[in-house]
């Protein structure tokens, strides 16, 4: 279910405007990645490059490659829709459709390339997602009323079963947390632990304390100034970027000093 | 703190609260109170149509509901017509400008669009006459012989073109830069957040679009169709140039014997009408002010179903 990325000298641009410069990392299927760094660094812009949502924007282009288990998703040929269905992605602010039931929440990915699924089948597809989300138990009894009538956290928990139920090989999170409760943020932040079996999770944070507790590895961005590129300054396993990284401005960022 | 009654806190009234507050309140008497005078005035003149006899009528008429109800079904009818077709076009138009063509060909489209509304319906009724009547009138012919089997083709054929559905065509083209705008204008308000969530959920940009916008403008499209549905009702002038009316319930689209509607009786008739006659288009007024408030109040709870879906909360 889950897949190696790798990033080989990949710059996004804006129009004219270049917003990240030269990317190269590998992320192993099966790990828990965080990217981290001051506002304006590029690390969400890189994040929505992994599964093509920055075309989303018009004039945003990449140069470079990035492979998932040796296929590049800016190949020729290559469709992003198709893309968008291997690569999840989880946003900033919880977005369940407000038209839609929980359980059509659940189902708008997975009907896209199934129309006709059997009752019993889509039953048992929410249920196994909802399961995954952690969400089962507090909505079994309400599938039928609007997604929008849960708290933030749980909302957040339903875009992310909304997510799995297209069984992506990685999910992207792009802050997933930053608009939510302690409480709501413990609970995505153990969801995402569970997750770390069946997929590869790369999560953009703000929260360097929740790098820390989710992340194996760590990736530090940083840009040089305004309207200068965002640069991936550091990589390394997370234990090494919060104890002894070996870049001086990596040290400064997590211990408080900029940022 | 005594106990029993709670201490009111007055709060202090301010001379600009009080000045906004009672403009305000003015300002929403005033739509109540028009109302009730447009009504009163509708329901007062409407009585001695409404209780005349036989014979005293226009159109030989046995009572008043014999003389409205041809009226009433060629109002609903060319309306309901017109919005048959103008609904999906408009959307379609609507979604083309919010969510497919290039940013500069969409503004000049919203601008040719919002122009079109300016147009002076009796434009609209010359153009129906003259132009859209005899061009699409051999298209008629072909409709009634090679369709003749489907009911609402059927009858003889109208030499003239100029039948209920040319004025429900012109209908359609009139309304439409109204419904047109009110639709691009709810479209362009989906959330980001929720295209991007069908987007990621690998939604192809039709899907995208069934998916986060469609259902999140179904309230303003209603809104849009009773907009337009209101202009369509009321119209006058170019049902008036457009139809030469008989007085029948037909749903034959394509015959030279087509009902007329109330707006476009009225115009025609008031100038010669005297005695009852005057009241019973009066009536007749009163009887297109019920069917519009009617169908508002459908639309209304058409809208308020599935409020809980609307993504207002």
């Amino acid at each position: 279910m889950s897949k190696r990325i790798e990033v080989n000298d990949l710059n996004v641009y804006y129009g004219k405007f270049k917003a990240v410069e030269d990317v190269s990392l590998t992320i192993e299927p099966r790990t828990v990645t965080a990217f981290i760094g001051p506002s304006g660094c590029g690390k969400s812009t890189f994040l929505r490059t992994l599964n093509r949502m920055h075309e989303v924007i018009p004039g945003a282009y990449v140069e470079g490659e990035v492979l998932i288990d040796g296929n590049d998703l800016y190949g020729p040929g290559v469709d992003p829709v198709l893309v968008r269905r291997q690569v999840g992605m989880v946003f900033q602010r919880p977005n369940p459709f407000p038209t839609m039931s929980i359980r059509d929440n659940v189902l708008a990915g997975a009907k896209l390339n199934n129309r006709r699924m059997s009752k019993g089948d889509a039953d048992a597809l929410v249920e196994k997602s909802l399961q995954g989300a952690n969400l089962w138990n507090e909505v079994k009894d309400r599938l039928n009323l609007p997604g929008s009538g849960l708290s933030g956290g749980q909302q957040q928990r339903l875009c992310i079963a909304r997510a799995i139920a297209v069984s992506p090989e990685v999910i992207l999170m792009d802050e997933p947390c930053s608009a939510l409760d302690p409480i709501s943020t413990l609970a995505i932040e153990d969801l995402i632990e569970e997750l770390k079996r069946d997929y590869t999770i790369v999560i953009v944070t703000h929260n360097m304390q929740q790098a820390s507790r989710v992340s194996d590895r760590t990736a530090f961005f940083n840009i040089a100034g305004t309207g200068k590129p965002g640069k991936l300054i550091e990589y390394d396993d997370t234990n090494t970027i919060f104890s002894k990284p070996s870049v001086q401005a990596t040290e400064d960022y997590v211990s408080g000093k900029f940022g | 703190m005594s106990t029993g009654t709670p201490r009111v806190i007055k709060a202090r009234v301010r001379l600009g609260d009080r000045v906004f507050s009672t403009s305000t309140i003015t300002a929403g008497s005033i739509i109540v109170a028009i109302l009730a005078a447009v009504a009163i005035f509708l329901i007062a003149q409407s009585i001695p149509a409404l209780v005349a006899k036989a014979g005293t009528l226009p159109n030989a008429a046995s009572s008043f509901w014999d003389y409205v109800g041809p009226l009433a079904f060629g109002t609903v009818w060319a309306a309901f017509l017109a919005l048959l077709m103008a609904t999906p076009l408009s959307i379609g138009i609507a979604l083309f400008i919010s969510h497919y063509a290039p940013r500069r060909i969409a503004q000049v489209l919203g601008y040719i669009i919002d122009l079109l509304a300016a147009v002076p319906s009796v434009i609209f009724g010359l153009w129906g006459v003259s132009v859209l009547a005899p061009a699409v009138q051999p298209f008629y012919v072909w409709l009634n012989t090679s369709l003749h089997w489907f009911p609402l083709f059927g009858g003889d054929v109208s030499g003239t073109g100029r039948t209920i559905l040319t004025v429900a065509i012109v209908l359609a083209v009139m309304v439409l830069p109204i419904m047109t705008a009110v639709c691009r204008e709810i479209f362009l308000q989906t959330p980001r957040l929720h295209e991007e969530a069908a987007l990621a959920l690998g939604a192809t940009r039709w899907e995208m679009i069934q998916m986060a916008v469609l259902p999140f403008a179904r309230p303003g499209i209603v809104s849009a169709a009773m907009l337009g549905l209101g202009r369509a009702l009321g119209e006058t002038l170019a049902v008036a140039i457009v139809l030469s009316p008989a007085l029948v319930v037909s749903f034959f689209l394509l015959t030279s014997q087509n009902p007329s509607t109330i707006a476009a009786n009225i115009a025609l008739q008031f100038s010669e009408a005297s005695g009852v006659g005057v009241n019973a288009l009066i009536a007749s007024g009163l009887v297109l002010f019920v069917i519009t408030f009617i169908i508002n109040a459908i639309a209304r709870a058409v809208v308020n179903r599935r409020r809980a879906f609307s993504g207002a909360n």
